[in-house]
């Protein structure tokens, strides 16, 4: 029974991480109908800001990664401004070939700036371990899931009660009407996308103290995000919490349930690919997710 | 130009080019040959997905994912995998292992065509990429059939043609111009057939799915067979052109067919244009020579100062090169190279048409 709980408590830890990028791809495809195939690289990049900060100018840990999120946060609106807006009303297929190409750039410049060697980057919240009747959960498990609950209150505090959350909404759900009451659409798009960014900037500060820092260290996140979004519903910020943690939970339950026969097809290397299998199996059953709601048509 | 002329033309072009293709190992280095064979490659998967995905309006971003069962299609017929574990002997020769590749990889495409009648633009490439990025630990779990990380190897089983050369038709080629030989006449032939595919009704239904699958279907193109079958022929094309790639690399392994295989892919139609066939030469030279030749220091000439050069040559480099290039694409040339010559062509003709029309 402890392993089970213990089991459960590390998928919640993992799960969290997972939706903390699957909120960043849930608000920019909410926003700007865009998915962001580069979100995974973006946070990567964030996570090496941080890591520079902090070796390289000798920062201490919290000033490095309030600087990352605001510097996340620019770079986000710009990234929209500069190049997504110009594709954005174009065919899907443009906007998918400017992302992958902005992941292509993104990944390249990690990798040149900084090598392939991975970095050490440490935990915010040390790396004690607690004992909870039997139960052992490490600090940063335990401030990665609050830290992700803690944002989810903030989105929804700043998406209902003020007028920004309102005017994102407005420039999300009917762009050409928001522009008529006087929201500067545009404006709230690329806040979306520098929203995101910060979002994601956090999800890879909480990822690579678990894993090592290297230049493609979200790659695998980033399908499990795309797995938890889906699983939510793409358009649902509470979705992609509850569809990350699920992901999380679930991809755990199975590696134990194969430490003990069952499942015992279910290794390591078929972590991903279960993803996958989750992404495909929502799609095809219910592709507005658990939280979404089905999309109509008009012709 | 009436399209009689562009048939001609058409004809000429493709004839002048198998001629340059055919004349080419005589004048270069013969160990060249090779990697000119990867040229022929790349063209061939590039035809496939441009199927799919230019012509059909369908994107995949894990066409990588095809060629892999295609390469390991031919690698498991080749050499089996009892040595894993596996339940295949092995033992068919290297050139009749392309067909079945085809046909395998063609099934698995036509099979995930069903599935992906639900899907719709974002998702589908959503659905594809999330593909891509899983073929790698996927080939790793299935050790007994794949070999595991290791991969399978092919150097020196004695159903590789051309290990120490070839006579064909009276005429001895080296292993090297026997793959180049092999990968350009199943590419030539390729384009051919996606030429016919594409230039009659099917062609037409197609691009009918593409610009408008309302429009399609009340003009009563079926849109599961067609796009079924765009998926099925454009994996088989990726199928051949994996098998061939595990010949000319003499072997498959996991890593080879990261998602970075199919982001290449991409970038290759995107470069030879969306909707085309003869851009796609182009695409395929781009992404089998520009991301060896910039990392490996190679003489590009006083094209660009020295320090970007230096620059662009540390790691990572040439895919921020790349990368830049592709969004630039997709800002002022959604057409591709292939593109530039159309609308010049275009400028040309409307030209020489208002001249004679006004005098």
């Amino acid at each position: 029974m402890t392993d089970f709980l213990q089991q459960v408590i590390s998928g919640l830890a993992s799960g969290a991480v997972y939706a903390s990028l699957a909120l960043a791809l849930v608000i920019i495809h909410r926003s700007t109908g865009v998915i962001n195939f580069a979100q995974g690289e973006m946070a990567t990049l964030s996570a090496y800001i941080a890591w520079a900060l902090i070796w390289h100018h000798g920062w201490g840990y919290w000033t490095a990664a309030a600087a990352t999120l605001v510097l996340s946060f620019i770079g986000g609106i710009a990234t929209h401004r500069v190049i997504i807006r110009p594709v954005e009303r174009g065919s899907v297929l443009r906007v998918v070939v400017v992302t992958i190409g902005l992941l292509i750039v993104i990944n390249g410049f990690v990798l040149w700036q900084w090598g392939g060697e991975p970095k050490f980057l440490q935990s915010p919240f040390g790396n004690h371990i607690y004992d909870i009747g039997g139960v052992f959960i490490t600090a940063h498990d335990i401030g990665t899931i609050c830290v992700v609950l803690g944002i989810v209150l903030l989105l929804w505090l700043l998406f209902r009660f003020t007028k920004i959350g309102l005017a994102l909404r407005a420039a999300a759900v009917n762009p050409d009407e928001a522009r008529l009451v006087g929201v500067r659409v545009t404006w709230m798009l690329a806040l979306g996308w520098g929203l995101a960014a910060a979002l994601g900037a956090i999800a890879g500060l909480l990822t690579a103290p678990t894993v090592l820092l290297d230049p493609s260290m979200m790659q695998p996140v980033l399908i499990y995000a795309f797995a938890a979004a889906v699983l939510g519903g793409i358009d649902s910020p509470v979705g992609a919490v509850v569809g990350g943690l699920l992901l999380g939970v679930l991809l755990n339950m199975l590696s134990f349930l194969s430490q003990y026969g069952a499942f015992d097809w279910f290794t390591e290397d078929l972590r991903v690919p279960g993803a996958l299998l989750v992404i495909l199996v929502v799609l095809l059953v219910r592709p507005a997710g658990i939280f979404g709601r089905p999309e109509v048509q008009r012709v | 130009m009436t399209p009689r002329q562009k048939l001609v033309i058409g004809f000429a072009a493709f004839a002048a080019f198998t001629a340059f293709v055919l004349v080419l190992p005589a004048f270069v280095n013969e160990f060249k040959t090779r990697e000119y064979a990867y040229v022929a490659i790349y063209l061939l998967a590039l035809v496939g997905l441009n199927i799919l995905t230019g012509y059909t309006g369908q994107i995949s971003l894990g066409h990588g994912a095809f060629m892999a069962i295609g390469a390991y299609t031919t690698a498991i017929l080749m050499v089996g995998n009892e040595q894993f574990g596996g339940p295949i002997g092995g033992g068919i020769k290297d050139v009749w292992t392309l067909p079945l590749a085809a046909l395998v990889t063609g099934v698995f495409g036509y099979a995930f065509g069903f599935p992906a009648l639900r899907l719709s633009g974002l998702y589908l490439a959503l659905a594809t990429f999330a593909i891509a990025v899983a073929i790698p630990s996927t080939i790793r779990r299935f050790e007994h059939w794949t070999g595991g990380g290791q991969g399978i190897t092919l150097a020196g089983s004695p159903e590789l043609t051309g290990e120490d050369g070839v006579e064909f038709l009276g005429l001895t080629f080296t292993p090297n111009q026997w793959m180049y030989y092999l990968s350009w006449t199943l590419a030539l032939v390729g384009l051919a057939v996606a030429w016919f595919l594409l230039r009659g009704r099917t062609g037409r239904a197609l691009r009918a799915v593409r610009d408008s699958e309302t429009a399609a279907t009340s003009s009563g193109v079926s849109l599961p067979r067609y796009k079924t079958f765009a998926f099925g022929v454009s994996a088989a094309f990726a199928g051949i052109a994996g098998g061939l790639l595990a010949l000319a690399a003499s072997g498959v392994s996991p890593d080879s067919f990261s998602i970075v295989l199919s982001i290449y892919l991409l970038v290759g139609i995107v470069i030879g244009g969306l909707g085309g066939l003869s851009g796609l030469v182009f695409g395929a030279i781009v992404i089998a020579f520009l991301p060896t030749t910039w990392s490996q220091g190679e003489d590009l000439g006083s094209l660009l100062p020295d320090r970007i050069i230096e620059e662009t040559q540390k790691p990572g480099g040439s895919a921020i090169v790349f990368g830049v290039i592709l969004i630039l694409l997709m800002f002022v040339l959604p057409n591709g190279v292939a593109g530039i010559f159309r609308r010049v062509g275009q400028a040309i003709a409307s030209r020489r048409y208002s001249r004679s029309s006004s005098s």
